[in-house]
């Protein structure tokens, strides 16, 4: 007991103390927490558009107004259709961390039930473009040389020529293409989220769209050169070029000037 | 030529071939002048060989690709191993680059040591001109060998350029676009100069043919005349050394070329081409499948030509557009468009090639100089090559804001922004840290001699003093620390002579002298024996008196802006000769 | 020129002496000997190492012997990669090894005693230079051009004059018909349906909705003499806004309910202005990032072009589909010294 108490006034216990208690409250919320503000635990509710707008009131509707009408912070979500909300949602972009012209890709935020049941939601406000079928996004079935070409005039200025990603205005970027899926490549297109244009069906029309996904597909595969340095051109080759090739080459200099011990 | 023992038939062959040689040519003098000829070692003086090399390589691997590209603008359709283009309309230039990187063995190998070698080219002739730059190896005899060498890195620019655009695809043709735009804008002239590349209207049809003489023919011809020349500058004014015991402007102290140097720089450029091929085996480089056939229409994000012309790059993206205009008469001056591309570089360029007369005007220095400096005894020049160099470093960084804004998540705006300021202000800064950094360690090598090497030992004497003990230099650390020449600025004769008339030439004399104030004013003078035999004498049994001395401090710069006088051969009983 | 030669005078009085106060070169450092130099067994290791070194380089060849008839590049990336890593990797091995063990050999086994060689002035001693200028002298005296003056200016002129036969035709048709008034006008008429790039099938105005992009070349395209070159003069792009963003246009009429038609070239120095940036209407040049506003005429925001896109005037025939009222009302592209003549 003696030392117990003798240790019981160390300087810095209150710290310990505040760190612990820190810890315990994170830990606990993290644990106890709803990992998203669910309304009601999912009853079982047939009617996927009523579970869809109780969804979108508890998490939507902050940005977009009740009646997703759109407010100043967000648009008007009447007539995009299931298509958008599958891709925003599906890919974690919504719903929105931070207000701004760029919606970056994070950890999504549903489950797919979920993301189905907004997707009706949405749809039900409006007509709008619907979620691709399988075929429609099905690799296999599309011509990647005319992928290729289509992508090439309409798509690499943005997204590089590989579809790598690159810069836009004012901070802005049109992501990395390599991780996406065919459906959510699909959506993207036809719908335009954020910055990107639409490219509806009497633009690029499906077939067209599914040669796209097609090219895009490929570019996951190996590079017949070597090491891709990141598909980024001349600019990572020239960092290379230095780093690598100057720098083994001048190492070498150093150890034939070097005296032989 | 004979031997004392019984010759080997390959010594009797060798025998046979020199005697037939010599008969017809009189070799025998270039033998006994060359093989044993000199040459100093260091490592620094391999950059100019990783260029030389570079370039052999350059030749070997672009000789195999001559045999495989069709320098054509005529149509085709692609039939290949390659999907995504199976079928797609382009140039000939374009479907032969492909077969020959898809079906040619070996032959994508060639294409990638060939274009990496062109990288490694260009940056080792940079970093060879940086190093003959900050040794002062341009001095006399060797001013026309730096303007030799700042031609080559010219030739070297266009190599590049013409021939990255020779596969005709979208990047390069981007680049040649860019081009055209900015020969357009040349006044008076432009359009006309611009039919004149273009063989019409851009892009027409004779543009690839055209460059590829100029890559194949043209400039190679060229590059390998003025490496001619190059070398034989080396030969002629032997090569330069650094200094050191025994090295003097009179003798060079080194290896004999036969067999050190045959060995060491023979093996180099098989180092050198190694390097290249293990880089091509294993890093993909311009992989043009990937941007397609030239087509006015489409652009990828990430349009920069290769690393050596990203400073034009920079320079045109950080101009601002508000300077074009329309003249009386209604013609465009395209300024914002020749400052960035013409104008911008011009200067860079310029101060790079005059530099050496510069410098030699204003030392008013006609003797030869075959041992380098140390860059940290002329901090002017080197305070200025760094600050140039701060200045294409950002243009190079500036023509890269899209990946920067992209990989750091920045506004490319932004970035944009902070580079037109920095593009001023850093290179200034540059120069200001660069100087200051050269004469501190100037200093530090005053302090070194004057008091010798720290040797962490504390000794203690009978009445309680404590010092360290110092290792003094051996005679050899020493030289190396004050053979460096003493340049002042120049001291005139005064404006009017003895009887008050005015001296003709004065106002020439004058800013020649405010000239070589601005390079020598700031300096720290190499130590003199007599300071040494000043700092140990009052080292010597007086070790309590740590106040100020009672000799003259060591010149160190005049003027009111400069290092302190004070605290350099001050006493501090440092030097018992223990 | 009075200048003094300003590198130090540190004068020293000695004993009576002046000298220069600076120190004295100590001389060649002493040589230092390698351990191969001392150790027989080092120096025969130091031989074993350059031999295993050459020895890689052999193995490096015959590695690429096999490769080359062994792995072929095939039709996927996969084997084409496999080829190339193969072969170069081979190839890097041969030549590394004749490399180093060139390197090696010099620096363990090879003789390392410095030595030194003298340096002379590199001009010519005087007596040279004066045979020199005495055999320039003799030889201008023997051709007699000092005193014939017409002969030194006839010559001058004649070779001076020459180079003219080889400039003119190359220069005179190096540049096709020199006719840069072709930089003025495009392929548009009025009339031209807009097409899309590069399939060329013709945009009807429905098809266009707000937020889409279109990359557009005139109709029938490909019939052109040149079609490239065409092409580079004549790509347009065309997007749809809200009539109610559109702030300025650059012609009364120019548009169609929304549907506005820009040039695609960059009026910096001639890029693809292709990045559309349907939020803010901003079109992004990729090469230096000219920035321009749609919805205000095309004007710049951003970036170092001047000059607005041109703008296309643009209708619906009959049928729907888009077409051109006339050529742009002002030269396309970056500019050039005559463009407003």
């Amino acid at each position: 007991m003696k030392a117990l108490a003798a240790r019981r006034h160390d300087r810095r216990a209150p710290i310990v103390l505040l760190l612990l208690a820190l810890l315990l409250t994170g830990g606990l919320y993290a644990v106890l927490a709803p990992t998203s503000a669910d309304a009601a635990p999912a009853a079982a509710s047939t009617d996927d558009v009523k579970a869809g707008e109780k969804l979108f009131q508890a998490n939507c509707a902050t940005c977009h107004g009740p009646s997703a009408a759109g407010t100043q912070s967000a648009p008007s979500l009447i007539g995009v259709g299931a298509a958008a909300v599958d891709f925003q949602v599906g890919t974690g972009r919504m719903p929105m961390q931070m207000n701004g012209p760029q919606a970056p890709v994070k950890p999504v935020q549903f489950d797919d039930e979920q993301t189905a049941q907004l997707a009706a939601y949405v749809a039900s406000l409006g007509a709008g473009p619907a979620i691709p079928t399988a075929d429609q996004v099905d690799p296999a079935k599309g011509d990647a040389a005319n992928g290729m070409a289509l992508f090439r005039t309409n798509c690499a200025m943005c997204h590089n020529a590989v579809g790598a990603g690159g810069a836009l205005s004012r901070g802005k970027f049109a992501p990395n293409l390599w991780e996406t899926t065919p459906t959510h490549l699909y959506e993207a297109m036809l719908t335009g989220p954020q910055s990107m244009p639409v490219f509806g069906d009497t633009n690029l029309d499906s077939e067209e769209k599914r040669d796209i996904i097609a090219f895009i597909d490929q570019q996951g595969e190996a590079t017949p050169g070597g090491l891709d340095l990141g598909s980024l051109g001349p600019v990572s080759e020239g960092l290379w070029a230095w780093v690598v090739g100057m720098g083994l080459l001048i190492g070498a200099a150093v150890w034939i000037g070097a005296k032989s011990s | 030529m004979s031997t004392t023992t019984t010759p080997t038939p390959l010594g009797r062959a060798a025998a046979g071939t020199a005697d037939y040689l010599d008969q017809r040519t009189g070799l025998g003098v270039a033998v006994k002048t060359f093989a044993r000829k000199i040459f100093p070692d260091h490592w620094s003086f391999l950059l100019g060989e990783i260029a030389l090399f570079s370039f052999v390589t350059l030749l070997i691997s672009g000789v195999f690709l001559t045999m495989f590209f069709v320098p054509s603008m005529a149509e085709t359709h692609y039939t290949g191993p390659w999907d995504s283009l199976n079928g797609v309309q382009m140039s000939e230039a374009f479907s032969s680059t492909l077969r020959l990187s898809f079906e040619v063995r070996g032959g994508l190998l060639m294409r990638q040591i060939h274009h990496w070698a062109a990288l490694i080219f260009m940056a080792s002739i940079v970093t060879h001109m940086m190093r003959v730059f900050f040794t002062g190896a341009f001095r006399k005899p060797r001013e026309l060998n730096w303007v030799v060498g700042f031609t080559l890195l010219i030739l070297g620019l266009l190599a590049g350029f013409s021939g990255y655009s020779l596969p005709d695809d979208v990047l390069s043709g981007n680049g040649l676009r860019i081009t055209d735009g900015v020969i357009k804008a040349v006044p008076i002239i432009g359009s006309y100069a611009s039919y004149f590349v273009f063989g019409g209207e851009f892009p027409g049809q004779d543009l690839i043919p055209r460059l590829f003489t100029v890559h194949v023919l043209l400039v190679p011809a060229l590059i390998l005349a003025l490496i001619g020349l190059h070398l034989l500058f080396v030969v002629l004014h032997k090569h330069t050394q650094y200094p050191g015991s025994g090295r003097k402007d009179t003798n060079v102290v080194g290896f004999p070329l036969f067999p050190i140097y045959v060995a060491k720089a023979g093996g180099y450029f098989f180092t050198v081409f190694g390097v290249i091929a293990l880089m091509a085996a294993t890093m993909s480089i311009n992989p043009v499948w990937n941007y397609g056939p030239y087509d006015p229409s489409p652009v990828s994000a990430g349009a920069q030509p290769d690393w050596y012309m990203l400073f034009l790059e920079g320079s045109l993206r950080l101009m601002p557009g508000g300077a074009e205009f329309v003249t009386w008469g209604n013609f465009t001056v395209s300024l914002n468009v020749i400052i960035p591309a013409m104008i911008v570089p011009g200067v860079l360029f310029t101060l790079l090639a005059v530099y050496p007369f510069v410098e030699a005007a204003v030392t008013g220095d006609k003797r030869e100089h075959h041992v380098l400096d140390r860059p940290r005894n002329r901090p002017f020049r080197t305070s200025f090559g760094v600050a140039v160099l701060v200045a294409f470093f950002i243009l190079v960084l500036a023509g890269s804001n899209d990946l920067i804004a992209t990989h750091f998540h920045l506004s490319i705006n932004d970035i944009t922004w902070v580079f037109r300021v920095l593009f001023f202000v850093g290179p200034w800064l540059a120069f200001i840290i660069t100087k200051r950094i050269c004469l501190g360690l100037q200093r530090k090598d005053r302090e070194l001699v004057l008091h010798g090497h720290e040797t962490g030992r504390i000794v203690r004497f009978a009445s309680g003093e404590y010092i360290e003990v110092h290792k003094p230099l051996d005679a050899h650390e020493r030289w190396l620390r004050v053979q460096h020449d003493n340049i002042r600025p120049l001291e005139i004769e005064p404006a009017e002579d003895a009887r008050g008339v005015r001296r003709k030439g004065y106002q020439v004399d004058r800013i020649r002298q405010r000239l070589s104030q601005v390079f020598y004013e700031d300096r720290v003078e190499p130590v003199t024996p007599s300071e040494l035999a000043a700092a140990h004498a009052h080292g010597h049994g007086e070790h309590d008196e740590i106040a100020a001395d009672s000799h003259e401090p060591a010149q160190v710069g005049g003027g009111t802006h400069l290092v302190e006088p004070e605290g350099e051969t001050t006493t501090d009983g440092r030097n018992p000769q223990v | 020129m009075s200048t003094h030669d300003n590198t130090s005078h540190d004068l020293e009085v000695r004993d009576g002496h002046t000298s220069l106060d600076r120190f004295e070169d100590p001389g060649h450092p002493e040589h230092k000997p390698r351990l191969g130099d001392l150790d027989p067994k080092a120096n025969k290791k130091a031989e074993r190492q350059v031999l295993f070194l050459f020895g890689i380089s052999v193995l490096g060849t015959i590695g690429f012997v096999i490769a080359y008839f062994a792995l072929p590049p095939g039709d996927t990336a996969n084997s084409m990669r496999t080829s190339n890593l193969a072969l170069g990797g081979a190839l890097a091995f041969a030549l590394l090894g004749i490399g180093t063990g060139a390197i090696h050999w010099a620096k363990a086994l090879m003789n390392d005693h410095e030595k030194s060689e003298e340096r002379h002035l590199q001009a010519s001693d005087a007596e040279t230079r004066e045979a020199a200028v005495n055999a320039l002298k003799d030889g201008a005296d023997d051709s007699g051009i000092s005193r014939r003056g017409a002969l030194k200016g006839a010559v001058v002129t004649a070779v001076a004059l020459f180079p003219i036969t080889i400039a003119l035709p190359l220069i005179g048709n190096i540049g096709e018909d020199w006719d840069v008034s072709k930089l003025k006008h495009t392929m548009w008429k009025k009339g031209t349906k807009l097409a899309r790039d590069p399939s060329g099938r013709p945009i009807k105005a429905s098809d266009v909705t707000i937020g889409s992009v279109f990359h557009v070349i005139p109709e029938k395209l490909e019939e052109a003499e040149h079609p490239l070159d065409e092409k580079a003069k004549a790509v347009v792009l065309l997007v749809r806004l809200d009539p109610r963003d559109i702030k300025s246009e650059q012609g009364e009429g120019w548009s169609y309910d929304g549907i506005i038609a820009f040039s695609k070239i960059c009026t910096h120095v001639g890029c693809p202005v292709a990045l559309y940036e349907q939020q803010t209407h901003h079109l992004l040049c990729p090469c230096h990032q000219s920035t321009f506003d749609v919805s205000d005429g095309a004007r710049v925001v951003f970036g170092p072009a001047k000059r607005p896109l041109p703008q296309l005037p643009i209708t619906v025939d009959d049928e729907g589909y888009l077409i051109a009222q006339s050529d742009f009302h002002e030269p396309v592209g970056p500019s050039f010294w005559e463009r407003e003549k």
